[in-house]
Formats: C-alpha cells, structure tokens, sequence
C-alpha cells in the first residue's frame, strides 16, 4: 500500500525543512535529480517535451493498475532535481487523487524562491502536465470498487 | 584605469553596491543591459520634474526646454558616431526598432531573386525582420558562414556577393560570443558590388566609438541601454540617400507635413521616421549616457576591459573542462563557456546564488548554438565598472558550481 500524496507532500516538506542554505537545498535537489525514474529513450520525444521550460523537459506517463507512472528527464540536473520531487509526489498515484491533490507543497518547501522567474514558469508547466495527463488516464480506470 | 579610479566610478552605480541572495552583486550580464549612473538616473528625474512636455508642438516655454534638450541629444549622437547630419539620425526605441524600419522600407526597393546576405553571427533580431522581408519580396537569404573560432568565413563571403546581391546585414560585435567583425572589409566588398550595407553596433557601442562616415556604412543601429543608457530608446543611423529612398515605417502624429483625408504629405527626415510622441526622457538620457562614457573615455574603457578579457580568460580556462567558445583575435570582453558535461542553466542557476549574474541560454542567437551543437552557454559580459575582485569571485563560484554539479 503506497502512502497518500499529502503524506509524500509532508515528508518532502519535512525533509527541505531540515536544510539551514540553499546550497544545501541544492545539493539535496541535485541528488534527487540523479535518482529521477528516466523516461524510455522511445519518449524522449517532441510529444512528451514539456513547453514552457528553459531547458528541456520529457515526461511520460503509463497506466499501471490504475494508478499512473510517471517518468521523466532533462538536459539539466536541478531541472531533474525539480521533476524528481514532482513524480515523488505523484506517481504511482491514482488519477483522481493526482487532480485532487493540493501542490502547496512547493511553496512551503521554498523552492520558487530560489529559482529564477522562467524556471518557476516551468514548474508550473510541469504540474500542469502532470495534471493534464490525469486528466486524460482518468477515463480509462477500471472501476474495480 | 587603476583600481582606484574603478573603485570611484562604481560609486556611480547605485545599483552595485545592492546584495543578491544574501551575496554582493557580481553583475557579469552586460552584454544583455549595461547599469545606469546617477548621472544619467538625474538627467531623466530632471526632465520628468522640470521640463516635461511634448516636443515640436507646443509654443509655451517647456515645450521648447523639452525640444531643445531632445534635439540636443540627437546632436550629441550625431557627433559621437560622426554622422554628416543630425537629421541622419532616427531615434528610435531601440535596435530591433531600427532594424525593422530599414526592413520594412527595404520592402519597395527589392524584388523577387534579389538577394540578401546575413551573417551567421547574428542576433534573432536581424536575422527575423529580413525573413519576413524577403517572404513578402520573393528576395533570397543567404547566410555568410562562421568558422570555428566564432569568426566569419570571409572568403565565403566573397563568393556569396554577387551582381544580385541588394543588401549585406552583419552585427560589429557578436553577442553570444564577443567577435569584432571585419565589418570596414564587409562594408567596402557590398559596395562594390553595388549592395548596401546595414551594421547592428548594439554590442559594439559600450566598448568601440564607430564613425560611420570613416567606415562609409549605409545604416548603423545602436541601443541606449546597452551604454549606460535607458531602455527603450536608440538610433538607427541611415545616409541621407538611403534615408530619403525608404517609405515611413509608420503613420501618426510628427511624421507628417499635411494631412487631409485626400492627401498627406510627410515630414523630412529625421521626422519622417519618428511617428508619434517618442521616448523624450529616453532620448535625452542617451545623450547624458553618451556624456558619461566620455567622461570616462572609450580608449581608457577598451583598454581597461581588455585587460579584463584577458584575465578571466586565463583564471577561467584554468578549470578544468571547461572551454570557451568564441576565440577571435579582436573580441570585446565577452566569455561564453561550458563546462563538459553540465548544462549552462544549472552552472547559472548556481551562480545566481552566489550573487554572480551572468546570462545564461541561446542569447539570442539560436544559430550560432547548433553550429556548435550545443543546447547554450554561460556567458559573462563585461564592463569598464566591474573589477578583477569580480573576476576572481565569478571564478570561484564557476569551481564551487562544477564541485556541486559533477
């Protein structure tokens, strides 16, 4: 049984807590950025290319059990720093919960702060993405209830 | 300049002495805006608390003030780049602005197989106007190529002028990558082929005082705001000639001589080209930038950044990987870089937090990046008001940025 997205959003928001400078959050992000699930090569496509980004971003998402898989990548490592913590908090989710859930999240664990104004345009367009391809998976779960 | 004397100009910028994340301002982005000095800040609060009118219209005493100031700005201008006549200079909102009227009038003068040579250096902004010139005439583009040094293939360019050839668009300096163009050889091979010759001086201004009369160049467009000026205003210079054979860019107020709704007559120059209330402020604060930079003087300020140039290029090849794009001969003190490996936004984005503003990303100039087949770079610019203090800060934080990233 997986943990509900304000659970994750929590513990996220706990973890970037704990760091006293952004050189520490940096790193923390940088890290992240290396564990980020990589989107099959056969993705990394101008389909799954997400716009609104300074660099490039693909991410892919798959219907598992009903729930959705997201992976994902990026020419720049705090860009997959970013998208890591997204798709922590969100994949392997259902779709209603995906489109239910709150993203306050991000400005608690002050992460617009430090980044510049096109990057935080980008996070927008990342969870508007991820948003988007709930939207599209929810009419194929199967009513198992 | 000594360190003494930049230490007293930089008290001339406010803005420098401002803190980023915590940290001192290290402003290495020159090349996009240069940093405004209390002189020129004054000459715009003055206007506005003072003399603000319209100009060429009213008859009351500000409007006057207000006139005589704008026209004595375009006066300073006119001498700064030697033009034979002020009338010779449009101001203008910016480059981009200047480049586009010549553009847009170049549209009656060409037709279908003529052809047009842009170089490979260029900045989106005189690349685009000429496009969309040559989808409406029929006329064809043709592309100058660039070697591997950032420098242009002038023996190509050579080949590529023909009896065809209309018109020959190239900037002095590049941006993206710092190269001073051969633009004195550019400018003399069009000709003699009968084609004229349009120089974007935008990142040569702050560094290199064109004479356009010496050069003999047909139009030369510049951006205040890249000089210690504000934003929003420039100059496209254009010869008489020229000027006179180019239809006006746009229709409104101070452009014209008569209006009835039969017929309108329009101004002379430079009016003719000036629709519509222009960016007074702006204007007479160019001529105040123009003051401030020979105040200081523009053979002390190349001489000074050059040293600049050659220092941070020697601190920063140091570290290892990383490699400079652009490596002309005559370059105005301008770096691009990468380090191998990592993604320029994330080295900017690391030295955005410790308080180094550089540019980072295509510049602009998205061509000359697939040239090299790289997705950007990190580009520091700088400025007669920055110090080798600066130099070794932004060092630092390029190694603290590449320890962190790899």
């Amino acid at each position: 049984m997986l943990d509900t997205i304000e659970n994750i959003q929590a513990e996220i928001v706990e973890e970037f807590a704990f760091f006293e400078d952004w050189m520490q959050r940096y790193e923390h992000m940088i890290s992240l950025g290396k564990s980020l699930p990589i989107i099959d090569v056969a993705y990394k496509n101008e389909d799954h290319l997400i716009k609104g980004c300074q660099s490039k971003v693909w991410v892919h998402a798959a219907l598992e059990n009903n729930q959705l898989v997201f992976t994902a990548d990026s020419e720049a490592i705090i860009t997959k720093g970013i998208i890591a913590i997204l798709i922590r908090a969100f994949s392997h989710q259902k779709p209603m919960d995906i489109l239910n859930a709150s993203t306050g999240f991000i400005d608690e664990i002050g992460l617009k702060e430090h980044l510049s104004a096109t990057r935080a345009n980008g996070l927008v367009s990342m969870i508007k993405q991820i948003k988007l391809y709930a939207v599209a998976y929810q009419t194929q779960v199967k009513d198992t209830d | 300049m000594t360190e003494i004397e930049v230490t007293a100009i930089r008290k001339d910028f406010p803005i420098l002495s401002r803190k980023v994340n915590g940290q001192d301002l290290v402003y290495l982005d020159n090349a996009a805006t240069s940093q405004t000095p209390l002189q020129v800040i004054e000459a715009i609060v003055h206007y506005y608390s003072h003399y603000n009118a319209n100009i060429h219209r009213g008859v009351h005493s500000l409007s006057q003030e207000a006139t005589e100031a704008y026209e004595a700005a375009r006066i300073k201008i006119q001498k700064h780049f030697n033009a034979a006549h002020a009338y010779e200079v449009i101001l203008t909102s910016g480059t981009t602005h200047a480049i586009n009227i010549v553009a847009s009038g170049f549209e009656t003068l060409l037709q279908a197989g003529d052809e047009l040579l842009v170089s490979a250096l260029e900045h989106h902004s005189n690349i685009v106007p000429w496009q969309m010139l040559c989808e409406k005439t029929g006329a064809v583009l043709k592309v100058i190529p660039m070697l591997q040094n950032g420098t242009l293939d002038m023996a190509a360019y050579q080949r590529l002028l023909g009896a065809k050839t209309k018109l020959v668009f190239c900037n002095h300096v590049s941006n993206a990558l710092g190269t001073v163009n051969p633009i004195e050889e550019i400018i003399s091979a069009a000709h003699a082929m009968g084609a004229a010759v349009l120089i974007d001086g935008a990142q040569a201004a702050p560094h290199i005082q064109a004479d356009v009369q010496a050069l003999d160049v047909d139009f030369y467009t510049v951006s205040a705001h890249k000089i210690c000026g504000p934003t929003g205003v420039g100059m496209l210079y254009g010869k008489e000639k020229w000027l006179e054979k180019l239809p006006p860019y746009q229709g409104g107020g101070e452009m014209i001589a008569t209006v009835s709704f039969e017929k309108t007559t329009y101004a002379g120059l430079p009016h003719k080209f000036e629709a519509g209330t222009p960016n007074i402020s702006g204007g007479i604060a160019f001529g105040a930038a123009l003051d401030y930079m020979h105040s200081i003087g523009f053979i002390a300020i190349a001489t000074y950044e050059q040293q600049l140039l050659e220092y941070a290029t020697k601190t920063l090849l140091e570290i290892e990987g990383l490699v400079i794009y652009g490596t002309a001969a005559q370059k105005t003190a301008v770096i691009s870089f990468n380090i191998k490996g990592l993604h320029p936004y994330d080295i900017g984005s690391i030295l955005d937090q410790m308080g180094v503003a550089v540019r980072t990303g295509h510049h602009c100039a998205q061509p000359i990046m697939d040239y090299y087949q790289i997705p950007g770079t990190v580009r520091a610019s700088f400025s007669f008001y920055n110090t080798f203090k600066e130099v070794d800060l932004l060092v630092a934080a390029v190694k603290k940025a590449k320890s962190m990233l790899c």
